[in-house]
C-alpha cells in the first residue's frame, strides 16, 4: 500500500501560479460499495495553469472529474470551486457554477440527434446571461471558428472524424466561456497527428481564453507539452506531485512506469 | 434448497425492480410539475412518437379490420347472423383490439427506440454532457416522452379503429354488398359511449406505461453496448406485458360500472 504523498522540487509553492485558487481538493474520499477509488486526494488548481493528472486505468482520475462538477458525490472530504462548497450547493447554484467548469468528455458526448449548430445552442440557451451582448449565431460562428471548423455547422456528429467531434466538444465547452476547462482523455483513440493538433488547440484556446485547465491523461507526449504541473495518482492519492521534468528524473518504479 | 433460495431472490429481485419502477414513476410526477417546462423538446418527441407512427398504425389497423371481418364472416354466416357484422365488429375494434394491437405495435416501435435511444446516450456519456451544461437531463429527455407516448397514444389508437373499420367495411362491401352509410349506420347505433371512453381512457394507461418503462430501461441502462441491446429489449417485453395487465385491469373495473 502507497502511503507517502510527496511534492518535488519548488512546485509546492506553484512557480508562477501564484494566482487566485480556482480549485481546493483536500482529503477526498469516494467508494463505490467496496471499491475505494478516492482515498484522501488533495488537489489545488490555480488560475491560468495547466494541471494534469495521470493514472492507471481504474484508478479513479475520471471519477474525480465527475466528483468536481458533482456527476458523483464525494464521500468525505472538502471540494471547492472557485470558492464555492460543492457537495452543499443547491441545484440552481450548482448549474451556476456548472457553466464556468466546462467539461471536455472522453468520448466528446455531442448530442447524436443535434447538429453542430444544435449542440452549442444547447447550452447557450441555458444561459443567455453568457451571451456577452452578442447574438446567438454569432457567438456559434466565433467559437466554431477558433476551433477551426465553422464550416461544419450544420453537419450531424455521424458526419465527423473522432478529431473533428473531439473540437466540437471543445466549441461547445467553451461557448459559455468557463474560467476551468476539465478534460477528460482529450487524445485518446485519436492518431499521433490528431492528437498533436487537439494539444496544439488546447494550448492556443487557454491562451485565447484565459482559462485554468485540468487535465487526465495517458498520453505522456500530451503531458509533457501542456503541464505546468502533474499529479500521479496512485491508490486513491495524490502520490507524487510535481513538473514533468521532476517526475519524470525520479527513480522511482511506480512513477516511472508512466514515462517509459 | 439451492433451487428455493435462487426462487426466492428472484422473487426478491422482481419486487425491487417494481419499487425502482414505482420511484422513477414518482420522480416523474415531481418533475412534471416543477418548471421550467420543456415544451419544444415535448413537441418534437409528440411528432416523432405520434407523426412518425401514423403509417405504422394505419397500416396494422388497415389489415386488423380486413382479418378481423374476413375470419368472423363465415362463422357469423353459418348463424345466420351477417346483418350483426357491422355492430360485432364496430365493438370488438373499439373495446378491445384497436387499443390492444396499437399498444402493442407502440411498445416494440416507441419503448424498443427510447431504450436504445436513452440507453445509448447514457453510455456514451451525453446524459452528463447534458447535466453539466445547466439542464435537468431526467425533465428533457424522459418526462418528455413520456408525455408525448401518453398523450399520443389516444390519438394513434382512435386511428387505428376508423382505419381498422374501414377496412371492415371494404370486405363487407365486396362480400356484402353492404353501402358504407350502412355499415358506419349499423357500427355507430351499437356503439356507446360506455364502449368508447373506457377504451379512451385505458389508452392513455397504454402510452404511460409504455413510455414510463422505455425511459426507465434507458435511463438506467448499464454501461456498454450489450446494455443498451439490453434495455430496447426488455423496455418491449415489459411494456408488452404491462399492455396486458392494464386491460385486465381496465376491463375489470368497466365491468363493474356495466353491472352497475
Amino acid at each position: 500500500m502507497l502511503s507517502n504523498q510527496q511534492t518535488l522540487g519548488n512546485s509546492n509553492d506553484h512557480g508562477d501560479f501564484a494566482g487566485p485558487q480556482l480549485i481546493e481538493i483536500r482529503g477526498v474520499h469516494k467508494a463505490f460499495g467496496q471499491n475505494h477509488v478516492l482515498n484522501g486526494f488533495d488537489l489545488d488548481l490555480y488560475d491560468k495553469e495547466n494541471l494534469v493528472i495521470v493514472g492507471k486505468s481504474g484508478s479513479g482520475k475520471s471519477v474525480l472529474l465527475k466528483c468536481i462538477v458533482r456527476l458523483e458525490e464525494i464521500d468525505e472530504g472538502t471540494l471547492k470551486v472557485l470558492g464555492k462548497n460543492i457537495p452543499t450547493l443547491n441545484h440552481n447554484e450548482l448549474d451556476q457554477l456548472r457553466a464556468d467548469v466546462g467539461f471536455l468528455f472522453q468520448g466528446s458526448a455531442l448530442y447524436d440527434s443535434m447538429t453542430v449548430r444544435e449542440n452549442l445552442q444547447f447550452p447557450l440557451r441555458r444561459h443567455t446571461e453568457r451571451m456577452q451582448g452578442l447574438d446567438e449565431e454569432s457567438l456559434i460562428h466565433s467559437t466554431l471558428k477558433s476551433v477551426g471548423l465553422a464550416h461544419t455547422i450544420d453537419m450531424l456528429p455521424a458526419e465527423l472524424s473522432g478529431g473533428m467531434k473531439r473540437r466540437i466538444a471543445l466549441a461547445r465547452t467553451l461557448i459559455l466561456r468557463p474560467k476551468i476547462i476539465l478534460y477528460d482523455e482529450p487524445t485518446s483513440g485519436l492518431d499521433p497527428i490528431t492528437s498533436k493538433e487537439i494539444i496544439e488547440l488546447i494550448l492556443r484556446i487557454q491562451k485565447e481564453y484565459d482559462t485554468a485547465s485540468l487535465i487526465i491523461t495517458h498520453d505522456m507526449d500530451c503531458a509533457r507539452v501542456i503541464s505546468n504541473r502533474m499529479i500521479v495518482l496512485i491508490n486513491g492519492i495524490n502520490y507524487r506531485e510535481g513538473t514533468y521534468r521532476e517526475l519524470a528524473a525520479l527513480d522511482e518504479p511506480n512513477v516511472k512506469a508512466f514515462f517509459k | 434448497m439451492v433451487k428455493d433460495i435462487f426462487r426466492f431472490q428472484g422473487i426478491i429481485s422482481f419486487f425491487d425492480e417494481v419499487g425502482k419502477v414505482a420511484r422513477f414513476a414518482g420522480r416523474f410526477f415531481k418533475e412534471f410539475l416543477k418548471p421550467p417546462y420543456e415544451f419544444r423538446e415535448l413537441l418534437k418527441q409528440c411528432y416523432v412518437i405520434g407523426y412518425q407512427s401514423l403509417f405504422l398504425i394505419g397500416l396494422t389497423g388497415f389489415i386488423m379490420g380486413l382479418v378481423f371481418d374476413l375470419q368472423t364472416r363465415p362463422t357469423m354466416i353459418e348463424f345466420g347472423a351477417e346483418s350483426y357484422m357491422p355492430a360485432m365488429i364496430g365493438i370488438s375494434i373499439v373495446r378491445e383490439i384497436g387499443p390492444v394491437i396499437t399498444a402493442l405495435m407502440c411498445a416494440g416501435k416507441i419503448g424498443s427506440s427510447i431504450g436504445a435511444e436513452l440507453g445509448s446516450m447514457k453510455v456514451t456519456e451525453q446524459i452528463d454532457a447534458m447535466e453539466v451544461s445547466g439542464t435537468n437531463p431526467f425533465k428533457y429527455l424522459v418526462v418528455t416522452r413520456i408525455m408525448a407516448t401518453t398523450l399520443m397514444l389516444p390519438i394513434l389508437v382512435i386511428m387505428a379503429d376508423a382505419v381498422g373499420l374501414f377496412g371492415a367495411y371494404l370486405v363487407e362491401s365486396m362480400k356484402g354488398g353492404v353501402t358504407f352509410q350502412l355499415f358506419f349506420n349499423k357500427v355507430m347505433n351499437n356503439l356507446s359511449f360506455g364502449d368508447m371512453i373506457p377504451s379512451f381512457i385505458k389508452s392513455y394507461f397504454f402510452g404511460f406505461a409504455i413510455g414510463l418503462i422505455g425511459c426507465y430501461k434507458g435511463y438506467t441502462s448499464k454501461k456498454g453496448t450489450a446494455g443498451v441491446g439490453a434495455a430496447a429489449n426488455v423496455a418491449v417485453v415489459i411494456a408488452s406485458m404491462l399492455v396486458f395487465v392494464i386491460d385486465l385491469i381496465a376491463v375489470l373495473i368497466s365491468d363493474i360500472f356495466y353491472d352497475l
